[in-house]
């Protein structure tokens, strides 16, 4: 009997090497492997901040008096805070908040400065954008503490019976489109846009390299037809799919977590469309730069990480530094998700999707621009 | 039309990142006729192909294909041509029935499910028509392939190495397939390496490294070629072959079996080389030299001219 088949070293040095050298074939694993590990770190580590500052504020300063002024000057120095906008009524505020253009909208009350000094308690009236309550959360137990302190040195000497004991202040806090902070109410109409990137991106990617990896494309395009013919005709079938996840989410948004549903339906379901649109044409473009299925799936991880990370689905996208929110800004999911949040949580209409929607609308423009002439240029 | 040739080009050359794979071909090929299309891996045969049904653009050449501009009309020619890819490139996880149908709406064929049944049946296909195409044998998937684009009728089939992989018996029925097709007034240009299939068809091509090097039929390529062969029997053939390749006037030494055939562009050269070995054993008779001594000696003497 030959002796036992014995573990050797060499024929494992032999695959190794090979590992090796297909590794180094391949570059686009190469770059995923050296480039996720580095996106991961940048945003984790820089671009992240669950506990966000320099929070969108605007103003409202109907008293004239030197309190008033006093106590939003510390309630900008606690950093929390970045006053946007002087605003002239209440109206006007509440429509910054309702186009997220502000997170915060205080109010200093007429008279305000009187009633505090005759200790009657005026109110300062605090509405904020709830509809993320990780980004309001921290600023607003900033609030509190703060507002006691600010005005301590004021209320000295004479005044000093107003300081210990009640607050001399009273914080009142409106936590708009969200009264309770739930946090599904965020994450669950985000979950549409993200659903609908993963999906959407992959899938078109997946099905145009599938036909040209199984040499059916070569074969289809010899029969007569239009090349646009057979690209709109790989495409319909996946916005059906797209609305059907969005459905079904929506569903869920409804009856298991008990989203609220301010606004309209229709119009949410109108702008997916430009959005459903806008990824499909990530997709055809990541199809004619993949040579196979497998590749077109590393690059869907490549759109797919930023997407999430940097469009303020899983982290307040007022938490992160300027670089990160403008790569922010290109991505649609940014934008979709301000559209979701507004149109379900804050009942928006056109006039406040449009400043998104528009901005889903170029970078659709652009993708459907670089897909289709690198789609055609792949046929020659 | 009506000029006799289903394929008339001139010059038509292909460049890929400034290499060319196509370098200026002129093929004609009379209606009806089966042409065979013949040369070494990477000789630019499927190029050539892609280039008349509309796949590839011309970096040059004109001509027309069934009376139709190659440039211009490529949408026209597609609809009148059957193609048929090297690999199989029907859809694995549709259904013989379901592929057809797709191929059947594809070129609008006017009263699709008849069409379809009777394809079925031409192919004896009808017990198996829900079964999936990924399958069938590589034998059936051929002769679906050959269904499929047929289905619509079409003037001419261009069929590049349709029968790569696929048994004797199997090829065999796919080659009555053609010349029945043939006979039916479709003109036929297939690729091949299999010098069998090229004795089947009508006239032959022979094009390497992007240049056509012969055109005729099979007998008029072998004269043309002027080489001459000795057929050799006797001990030890391979040593023999050894020691004849590097003389004078021996171009090949390749066995055959039990038999040594050496050919040689230079008659008298080849004699005078092999009367040296005469008195050893072995047995010498002159023979015509096959196409594929003839197809190995113009694929010799283009890898001359190709390397600098």
């Amino acid at each position: 009997m030959k002796g036992p088949f014995l573990f050797s070293i060499p024929r494992l040095w032999a695959i190794l090497v090979k590992e090796f050298i297909q590794m180094r074939r391949d570059r686009l694993t190469f770059a995923m492997m050296v480039g996720i590990p580095l996106v991961q770190l940048m945003l984790f580590g820089f671009a992240i901040n669950s506990d966000p500052k320099h929070l969108a504020t605007a103003v409202l300063l109907a008293d004239r008096g030197a309190q008033g002024r006093t106590l939003l000057a510390s309630i900008k120095a606690s950093g929390y805070f970045d006053f946007v906008r002087e605003v002239g009524s209440e109206a006007e505020g509440g429509e910054l908040l309702a186009r997220g253009e502000a997170q915060f909208f205080i109010t200093v009350p007429a008279m305000f400065s009187r009633e505090l000094l005759r200790g009657e308690r005026p109110v300062l009236l605090v509405e904020a954008d709830a509809t993320d309550p990780a980004a309001t959360g921290n600023a607003i137990s900033a609030l509190r503490t703060l507002v006691s302190g600010a005005l301590q040195h004021d209320l000295k000497g004479a005044l000093g019976y107003l300081a210990p004991g009640v607050e001399p202040v009273e914080l009142r806090v409106h936590p708009s489109y969200n009264p309770e902070g739930v946090t599904q109410y965020n994450i669950v109409p985000g979950l549409m846009g993200v659903v609908l990137t993963m999906t959407m991106v992959m899938i078109t990617g997946l099905a145009i390299t599938r036909e040209r990896e199984r040499g059916t494309m070569e074969n289809l395009l010899s029969m007569p037809t239009r090349p646009l013919e057979v690209l709109l005709g790989k495409i319909v079938p996946y916005i059906l799919v797209g609305y059907l996840q969005a459905g079904l989410i929506l569903l869920a948004a409804r009856f298991v977590f008990n989203v609220p549903m301010a606004g309209s339906l229709p119009l949410l379901l109108c702008v997916a469309m430009l959005f459903i649109v806008a990824n499909l044409a990530v997709g055809i473009t990541f199809s004619t730069l993949a040579r196979n299925q497998l590749q077109a799936v590393q690059m869907t991880f490549f759109f797919f990480l930023p997407s999430m990370l940097l469009s303020g689905f899983m982290f307040p996208f007022r938490g992160m530094p300027l670089w990160a929110q403008a790569v922010g800004e290109i991505l649609p999911l940014t934008h979709f998700l301000r559209i979701v949040r507004g149109i379900l949580l804050k009942g928006n209409s056109m006039a406040e999707v449009w400043p998104q929607l528009w901005q889903i609308g170029l970078f659709a423009l652009v993708a459907i621009g670089v897909g289709v002439v690198r789609y055609r240029r792949t046929l020659d | 039309m009506g000029d006799g040739f289903a394929i008339d080009v001139r010059g038509m050359t292909k460049r890929f990142d400034g290499r060319t794979v196509v370098n200026g071909i002129d093929l004609q090929v009379a209606r009806g006729e089966i042409c065979g299309f013949l040369g070494p891996n990477g000789s630019g045969k499927t190029t050539f192909i892609r280039m008349l049904c509309g796949l590839l653009r011309p970096d040059g050449g004109s001509g027309s294909c069934l009376g139709f501009d190659v440039i211009r009309d490529s949408e026209a020619i597609r609809r009148r041509v059957g193609y048929m890819t090297q690999r199989f490139s029907y859809y694995e996880d549709l259904s013989i029935a379901e592929n057809l149908e797709f191929v059947a709406r594809m070129f609008s064929i006017p009263d699709r499910r008849r069409r379809v049944d009777e394809c079925l049946d031409e192919l004896g296909l009808s017990a198996r028509r829900n079964q999936l195409a990924g399958e069938l044998s590589g034998g059936w998937k051929q002769r679906l392939a050959l269904a499929a684009c047929t289905l619509h009728r079409p003037s001419l089939l261009l069929l590049d190495e349709p029968t790569a992989g696929v048994d004797p018996k199997a090829r065999r029925i796919f080659w009555d397939s053609v010349h029945d097709l043939s006979a039916g007034g479709i003109t036929v240009l297939i690729s091949t390496h299999y010098m069998d299939e090229a004795e089947r068809c009508h006239s032959l091509a022979y094009i390497a490294y992007g240049d056509l090097l012969a055109r005729g039929s099979g007998a008029e390529i072998v004269a043309s070629s002027g080489l001459a062969t000795r057929v050799v029997t006797g001990p030890d053939l391979s040593s023999l072959a050894a020691r004849l390749r590097p003389l004078p006037g021996v171009c090949q030494a390749v066995a055959f079996g039990r038999e040594l055939h050496v050919s040689g562009t230079d008659e008298a050269a080849l004699d005078l080389s092999l009367a040296g070995f005469r008195g050893e054993g072995y047995e010498w008779s002159p023979s015509a030299p096959g196409l594929e001594d003839v197809f190995i000696h113009f694929m010799d003497k283009a890898r001359d001219n190709f390397t600098p």
